[in-house]
C-alpha cells in the first residue's frame, strides 16, 4: 500500500522545481507538458538550465518568460514552420542576455539520458565523425575502443534535477503508462533526481497491473502526480487529442517580436491561474475539433493467470 | 506559398506541374529498389509515400520519432504526427530507433535537407556565420549527422541558390564526401561507418549524382530549367554530365496521387 503522490500543478512545481535547477520537460512532438512549463513561468523560476531534444514552443515560451540561463538541445525550431524567436534573439543578438547553449545531436541527447539513467560515466555512439560539433561542444569527445577496434564519440551523462513528463495515465503512486511515440521520457525520468508526472487520467492501481508492459515509469522514481487533462496542448496525446497545428503556425507570428510574445504570455500564462482556465479560454469548439476522427483500439492480450 | 507551374514539354502526359511536384516525383523515382527509408517532414515525406504507391511498393517508412513500418492515413504535418503511429508495425523508443535501426545498419536511405551544401555533399544546418556569434541560428543537427554516417546512402532534397550551394559551408553538421572520394572512403573504412554517404541531390532545377571523385555532377535537368540557371544558382563551377538528360515530366498518375491523395491541400506542393 503506497501513499498518494497526487498534487496540484502549483504545489508540485513549488515543491520540486528550484531556482538554478536543470529541468528536462521531454516528449518528442507527443506528450509535451505545456501545463508544467506555464506554471514554472508563473512561479517566476530563474536561472534554470533547460534540457530537451527539441526545445519546441514550450522552451521558446519559458525563455521568453525569463526562466532560463542555459539551453541543452539537439534540434532548435518550430517543426515544419520556422524558428523560435525568443531563443534565436537571445542567441543571435545576446539581448536581453546571451543564452548559453550546449548542443548535441538527437542520438547524443538520447545517449546522455541513457548514461544518466544507468549510472554510466559516458555513452558511446557512432556519430559526430568529421563534423564541427565536437569543436562547438568540447563535452563531445572522441575515444578509442578499449578492444582496439576503432574510435567512437562519447557524450557525458545528463542527470536533470527534475524531469517532467506528460502521459495518458498513472495511478496515485505514479506508476505511469504511455502509448504512441515514446520519445526519451523513460531515460530522462530514470536519469533525474526528481520526477513529476502529469496525466490525462488518474486510474486505479488495478488498471496499471492489468497491463504491465505499458508501464514506462514506475512510481518508485516519481515524486508527484498531477492530473491535468489537455495539459499537453498544443502538442498532443495519442488517442485523446490531436496536435493543434494551427497553434504551431500561429506561433510563427507571435514569436517574431518581443511585444507580441509578452502580450501572449500575459493573456495565456500570467493572467490565468492554471490549466483549467487555459482550456476554458481555448473554447469548447477548438477542443472538440482536436479530438480523433475515430477510434483505433488495440487488440486485447491475455497475460494469463498463474497461481 | 504559391509557385508558378511550369509548362511541360510537348509530349508530356500532363500540362502543368510545380517545381515542388517535380522534386517530389524525381525523389520518389530514385527510391526504386530501396527497402527501408528514414523519412523527414515536408517534401521527402510526400516523396516516400509516392514511391510506396509507385516504384517501391515494399518500402518501409522509418520516422526518427520512433516508428518503423508507418502507414500514415493522412499527410503527417509534423515529424511526430499521431497518424504515423496508428497502424504502424512498431512504435519504439528513440533509443531503440537510433541504436538498433539506424546505427545497427537497417536503414537503406536517409533523407536530409540543408541550409548550405558544398560540391562534395557536406551539409550545414547549424549556423550562418561564426558559431559563437551566428548571423543566423539554424535548427542544428537533430538526427542528421548520425543519419549521414549510418544510413547506407543519403538523398538530399533542397532548392538551389548561391546562398545554399556554396564553395565553403560555414559549419559542417553532417559529413558528405569530405574533401573528396578518396579521403571519404578511407575515413569511412577506418572508422567503421556503415554509410556510403550522399548518392543524389534533387533540386528544383535538376538531379545531381556523385562521381567517382566524390563531387556532385548534374546528370539531369528538369523540364524548363536551363544550364544558365544552374550556373546562376551555384557558388562553384559545376560539373555537368556530357550526356545531360532531361528529367521526364511527372506522369498524370504521379500528379494524381500527389494532388488527390498525398497533399490534397497543396500545403507542400503549390
Amino acid at each position: 500500500m503506497s501513499t498518494s503522490k497526487v498534487a496540484s500543478m502549483r504545489d508540485a512545481v513549488a515543491g520540486l522545481v528550484r531556482d538554478g535547477d536543470t529541468v528536462a520537460i521531454e516528449g518528442f512532438t507527443h506528450l509535451i507538458s505545456f501545463a508544467a512549463g506555464h506554471e514554472i513561468i508563473r512561479q517566476r523560476r530563474r536561472d534554470l538550465t533547460l534540457a530537451r531534444m527539441t526545445p519546441d514552443l514550450i522552451y521558446d515560451q519559458m525563455i521568453a518568460g525569463g526562466v532560463a540561463r542555459k539551453l541543452i538541445f539537439s534540434w532548435l525550431g518550430n517543426p515544419g514552420v520556422g524558428g523560435l524567436g525568443a531563443i534565436r534573439r537571445r542567441i543571435e543578438t545576446g539581448q536581453p542576455a546571451r543564452l548559453e547553449v550546449e548542443e548535441y545531436s538527437h542520438f547524443g541527447m538520447v545517449g546522455r539520458y541513457t548514461a544518466g539513467a544507468a549510472n554510466l560515466p559516458f555513452f558511446p555512439i557512432r556519430s559526430y565523425f568529421e563534423t564541427d560539433l565536437p569543436a562547438a561542444n568540447p563535452l563531445i569527445r572522441e575515444i578509442e575502443s578499449p578492444y582496439g577496434d576503432g574510435k567512437v564519440f562519447a557524450v557525458p551523462p545528463l542527470r536533470p534535477d527534475v524531469t517532467i513528463v506528460h502521459a495518458q495515465r498513472a495511478d496515485a503512486a505514479g506508476n505511469t503508462q504511455v502509448w504512441g511515440l515514446l520519445g526519451c521520457q523513460k531515460e530522462a525520468a530514470f536519469a533525474a533526481d526528481r520526477v513529476i508526472v502529469v496525466v490525462e487520467e488518474l486510474v486505479d492501481e488495478a488498471v496499471i497491473r492489468a497491463d504491465p508492459n505499458r508501464t514506462i515509469i514506475p512510481g518508485l522514481i516519481v515524486d508527484a502526480v498531477v492530473v491535468e487533462p489537455f495539459g499537453a496542448h498544443p502538442s498532443y496525446v495519442q488517442g485523446a487529442y490531436d496536435r493543434d497545428n494551427r497553434f504551431y503556425l500561429d506561433w510563427d507570428a507571435i514569436t517574431r517580436d518581443e511585444a507580441s510574445l509578452d502580450a501572449w504570455l500575459r493573456d495565456w500564462v500570467y493572467d490565468l491561474d492554471g490549466r483549467a482556465a487555459y482550456v476554458e479560454k481555448l473554447g469548447a469548439d477548438r477542443v472538440a475539433a482536436l479530438r480523433p476522427s475515430g477510434t483505433a483500439p488495440s487488440g486485447v492480450v491475455d497475460y494469463g493467470e498463474y497461481r | 506559398m504559391s509557385e508558378a507551374r511550369a509548362a511541360a514539354p510537348a509530349g508530356a502526359t500532363s500540362a502543368v506541374f510545380s517545381k515542388s511536384e517535380m522534386m517530389i516525383v524525381a525523389a520518389a523515382r530514385e527510391l526504386a529498389g530501396q527497402h527501408v527509408c528514414f523519412v523527414g517532414v515536408g517534401l521527402p515525406n510526400i516523396a516516400v509515400n509516392l514511391a510506396q504507391r509507385t516504384v517501391a511498393p515494399d518500402l518501409e517508412l522509418v520516422y526518427e520519432a520512433g516508428v518503423f513500418g508507418a502507414r500514415p492515413a493522412r499527410l503527417p504535418l509534423s515529424i511526430g504526427d499521431p497518424t504515423i503511429v496508428t497502424g504502424a508495425t512498431a512504435a519504439v523508443s528513440m533509443y531503440e530507433l537510433f541504436s538498433f535501426y539506424l546505427q545497427g545498419g537497417l536503414v537503406d536511405v536517409g533523407f536530409l535537407g540543408a541550409a548550405q551544401i558544398d560540391r562534395f555533399g557536406n551539409i550545414n544546418t547549424t549556423v550562418i556565420g561564426p558559431y559563437d556569434q551566428p548571423k543566423v541560428r539554424l535548427p542544428g543537427s537533430g538526427g542528421a549527422c548520425e543519419i549521414a554516417i549510418n544510413a547506407r546512402q543519403v538523398f538530399v532534397i533542397m532548392r538551389q541558390s548561391t546562398r545554399s550551394f556554396v564553395e565553403r559551408i560555414d559549419f559542417r553538421t553532417s559529413p558528405g564526401n569530405l574533401g573528396g572520394a578518396e579521403q571519404a572512403e578511407r575515413i569511412r573504412r577506418e572508422g567503421g561507418w556503415l554509410g556510403r554517404g550522399p548518392s543524389v541531390v534533387i533540386t528544383d532545377l535538376g538531379i545531381w549524382h556523385f562521381g567517382d571523385d566524390g563531387e556532385m555532377r548534374l546528370d539531369s535537368l528538369h523540364p524548363g530549367a536551363t544550364v544558365d540557371e544552374i550556373r546562376a544558382t551555384i557558388g562553384w563551377e559545376p560539373r555537368i554530365a556530357p550526356s545531360l538528360a532531361t528529367t521526364p515530366a511527372p506522369t498524370a498518375e504521379e500528379l494524381r496521387l500527389i494532388r488527390d491523395e498525398l497533399d490534397p491541400g497543396g500545403a507542400y506542393t503549390q
